[in-house]
């Protein structure tokens, strides 16, 4: 490794200042403290020991715990496919049946994945050589969140316009990493949410025509609808409703727990969200008092609901229902914690959490044009938690002002 | 007695605790007094190369507080007057006597002005700005903390045994500027501080910085706008004491040589002045590169053999460098041997569960690699679970960089010390460096509103 090191170090020579790449410096460096950390010692003045924890770790730690979704969504796009063309009947489940679904879903997804940090990666790698900095871990996180939301009939050029949207607007204009006020992950998906409304709407998201390997013309079953239980709640025109899978069999709670119905990629599974977060909340990355505020402030509302006051389809669903189906879960974990756009106060971050949980059920019971309130509820919040920090430390101002 | 117990912070856990013995050093001919370790100190000198001083004649005095002087800690020749850019004093050389003289004060005087004019004034420092105390202020209290909680400190009961009665007149002398607080250490049965008088006692229980007097100023009397509070360094009033008992200025101390690179740490006795080399010489191993840390590896300053260690010095650190380590794809190692003070790895489970049930606590690797580029600040509330003050480190740090004053009156810039945030600054994923811009943020509040 010693003599890969000094191979590496004598060619990185060509990217220093007056070398013949200097143009392509940061983007040496950003592979220089990927393949090896950084050996800078600390200044004469301050800590002179540091802990190994850097931003590097922490970035990878979130994709790791993100895996687990990713893997069960992949299965699950490939599961959804083939019941609606047929192939996969509900109940028989084989183990070469469910490596084909495996292979479909990865093969519909990898391209996502690929185009989101082809196009994010890019405009970071070129913004940090036009700052001379070093490029940030940040999106990392978001390119392997964007295609864990978006539908997955999407086509890929507007996820790749969607993603160039968020990581310039929402990100590189106010600064970069850290500096951002929205969730970049999210603002992609707002912006596809919005721009391409046909696209977007809630029997996207079934995966229907072929990908890579797989015909593009294939017969759908008869009696499949690739509604999602939300688009369904959202269009019912009964007061209570039963939600149905896309081959109109009921829905209860255990299947979206277990997360074999049509939504987002990441989004259905239950369980995956949970190991995810076992890790996150196990690592000290995420915060639980966001987490937990979320699916309290979401269950005690839509308790509320269910107790009376609107009475439609959303509302009368059981409260625990609400917080298992659609992005509530995932947008609990993963999105909402984000501590760049969350409250950074460990009190704000309750009334933060709260309140997100609480609007998510608010916008999926009373604004039927939204079937998702989590999305949009995220960045409402994003919005306010500089305002909820504010208040929390003038508390703090105003008992040291009363000191003196 | 008042108890504080806190619960946020953290003990780093290191090798090479300094040994109860004091070993001997070869005294060195030249002592270096450097007017840079005088914090907040500009410096007029007071002699010229040539000049004979006694311990305890004056060197040179303040440019703002002509009254504030530095004296001699040998008796000798000032043989050399170092002087940097734009002619700045580096350090002022005395060649030592070999029987040392000292200038014998007359104790009928006030408290300030003997302080004032043995030099021992240096030794008291204040908050805010954290700078040696201004003589101008009246102090609301004076804070002493007995003992140390950073990596490695020096244990104050084996450097101050026998020294209770020094100690108990340096209370009785300060005690005529303020009221004197002084912090224990929860449940500490080896040193008997507990018997001092004239003094209000607390007791303080919890991990690292629960020795800083920072902290404990901001649990027991939290310092307002307009208020100051003076502190000082438990080895430090003994040597005042010493100086009410006898009328000299001895300002022999005990300084601790500590770190897994040091063949024999143990405790040395120098003088302010002394050469770093007179402790470290054949002492320090030369087969990797080290650093020499006047102070503990959180919050010290690094300095090379030749240079003097600070006149506050109780403990020296030694460290190995690590540029030699080239880690591939460090971040994804699981760093088994390294300490990790967030969860973040899956070691720390391993390390504090398993591994402690079936070989004790664990030694770990500590280098001076800082293991990261500087970011932005992404990650929250990691300065909060080792900052246990009632302040938000964060918002405060941010006020600092921005360089906004009114914000950091009110978030309670007044209250903190570099050393204050020194566990920040460790655990900082973006790796900031937090001390430097306390210190920074407070020169300049200080020159703002004094």
């Amino acid at each position: 490794m010693e003599k890969f090191y000094q191979i590496w170090k004598r060619f990185g020579q060509n990217f220093q200042e007056g070398g013949k790449l200097s143009k392509l410096s940061s983007f040496y460096d950003a592979f220089d403290t990927f393949l090896f950390t950084p050996s800078t010692t600390a200044r004469k003045i301050g800590s002179h020991i540091h802990d190994g924890n850097d931003s590097k770790r922490t970035m990878i730690l979130v994709v790791l715990a993100l895996v687990p979704a990713l893997l069960f969504g992949m299965f699950n796009v490939g599961y959804q496919h083939f019941l609606a063309t047929g192939e996969i009947v509900k109940g028989a489940m084989t183990c070469a049946l469910f490596w084909k679904a495996f292979a479909f879903g990865l093969l519909a997804v990898l391209p996502y994945i690929i185009v989101s940090y082809l196009v994010g990666l890019g405009i970071e790698f070129v913004v940090a050589q036009i700052k001379h900095e070093e490029v940030a871990e940040g999106f990392l996180v978001t390119g392997f969140i964007i295609p864990l939301i978006v539908p997955i009939g999407t086509p890929l050029w507007m996820v790749a316009v969607a993603t160039a949207f968020a990581v310039i607007f929402a990100k590189e204009v106010f600064g970069g990493t850290g500096y951002n006020i929205f969730n970049v992950a999210l603002i992609t998906r707002a912006f596809l949410f919005f721009a391409y409304p046909t696209h977007m709407t809630g029997d996207k998201f079934v995966r229907t025509q072929g990908t890579w390997g797989w015909d593009n013309n294939q017969a759908l079953v008869d009696g499949f609808t690739g509604a999602t239980p939300l688009t369904q709640l959202s269009t019912a025109e009964t007061a209570t409703y039963t939600m149905t899978d896309t081959l109109g069999n009921p829905i209860g709670f255990w299947d979206a727990v277990n997360g074999l119905i049509p939504g987002s990629v990441g989004e259905t599974c239950i369980w995956a969200i949970l190991l995810g977060a076992i890790l996150l909340l196990m690592t000290g990355v995420a915060s639980w008092k966001t987490m937990l505020s979320i699916f309290v402030g979401g269950g005690l509302v839509a308790f509320l609901f269910n107790i009376g006051g609107v009475d439609n389809a959303a509302a009368n669903t059981p409260w625990y229902m609400h917080l298992v189906l659609g992005g509530f879960a995932f947008g609990a974990v993963f999105m909402a914690t984000d501590p760049v756009t969350s409250a950074r106060t460990e009190c704000g971050k309750w009334i933060y959490g709260f309140l997100i949980g609480a609007m998510a059920i608010v916008i999926r019971v009373l604004n039927p044009g939204y079937p998702e309130g989590m999305m949009l509820s995220i960045l409402l919040m994003n919005a306010f938690a500089p305002l909820i920090d504010w208040c929390v430390v003038r508390v703090n101002i105003n008992k040291r002002l009363k000191r003196a | 007695m008042q108890q504080i117990k806190l619960k946020k912070g953290l003990d780093i856990p290191m090798c090479g605790a300094a040994a109860l013995t004091i070993g001997s050093i070869n005294r060195p001919t030249v002592y270096k007094i450097v007017p840079d370790h005088y914090a907040g100190l500009t410096p007029k000198l007071m002699v010229k190369e040539g000049d004979q001083v006694k311990a305890g004649s004056p060197l040179f005095h303040d440019k703002q507080f002509a009254e504030l002087i530095v004296t001699s800690p040998v008796s000798g020749k000032v043989v050399e007057i170092n002087r940097g850019e734009r002619r700045k004093v580096m350090f002022i050389g005395i060649k030592a006597d070999i029987k040392t003289d000292y200038v014998q004060f007359d104790l009928k005087q006030n408290v300030k002005d003997l302080l004032l004019q043995s030099g021992l004034w240096a030794y008291i420092k204040q908050r805010p700005y954290d700078c040696i105390a201004m003589p101008s202020k009246q102090p609301k209290a004076i804070f002493v903390s007995t003992f140390d909680t950073a990596p490695l400190a020096p244990d104050y009961g084996f450097v101050l045994a026998g020294k209770g009665n020094f100690i108990q007149a340096g209370i009785n002398a300060l005690s005529e500027l303020a009221p004197v607080y002084v912090g224990l250490q929860h449940n500490n049965k080896t040193t008997d501080f507990a018997a001092l008088k004239n003094c209000t006692l607390y007791s303080v229980e919890g991990p690292h910085p629960a020795g800083n007097v920072g902290v404990q100023i901001n649990h027991v009397a939290p310092i307002a706008k307009g208020e100051t509070v003076f502190t000082v360094n438990i080895q430090d009033l003994a040597i005042i004491g010493q100086f009410f008992t006898t009328g000299q200025v001895k300002q022999e101390r005990l300084v601790a040589l500590t770190g897994d690179m040091a063949f024999e740490p143990q405790y040395f006795r120098i003088l302010p002045g002394t050469p770093a080399s007179a402790i470290t010489h054949c002492n320090v191993r030369k087969d990797m590169a080290t650093r020499i840390i006047c102070g503990n590896v959180l919050s010290g300053t690094q300095i090379t053999e030749d240079e003097s260690l600070c006149y506050r010095c109780n403990q020296v650190s030694i460290l190995a460098e690590g540029t030699e380590k080239h880690e591939f794809m460090g971040w994804l190692l699981p760093r088994f041997n390294d300490f990790n003070a967030k969860t973040t790895d899956p070691a720390k489970f391993l390390d504090n569960g398993l591994w402690y049930w079936l070989f004790g606590p664990k030694q770990y690797n500590w280098d001076a690699r800082v293991k990261g580029g500087r970011r932005a600040i992404i990650v929250s509330g990691e300065y909060e679970k080792v900052f246990p003050m009632d302040i938000y480190p964060e918002q405060l740090i941010k006020a600092m960089i921005a360089g906004n004053i009114d914000k950091m009156e009110q978030l309670g810039a007044y209250e903190v010390a570099p050393e204050d945030f020194a566990l920040c600054e460790y655990i900082c994923t973006s790796k900031l460096p937090v001390q430097a811009i306390v210190k920074e943020a407070l020169t300049n509040l200080k020159k703002e509103i004094e």
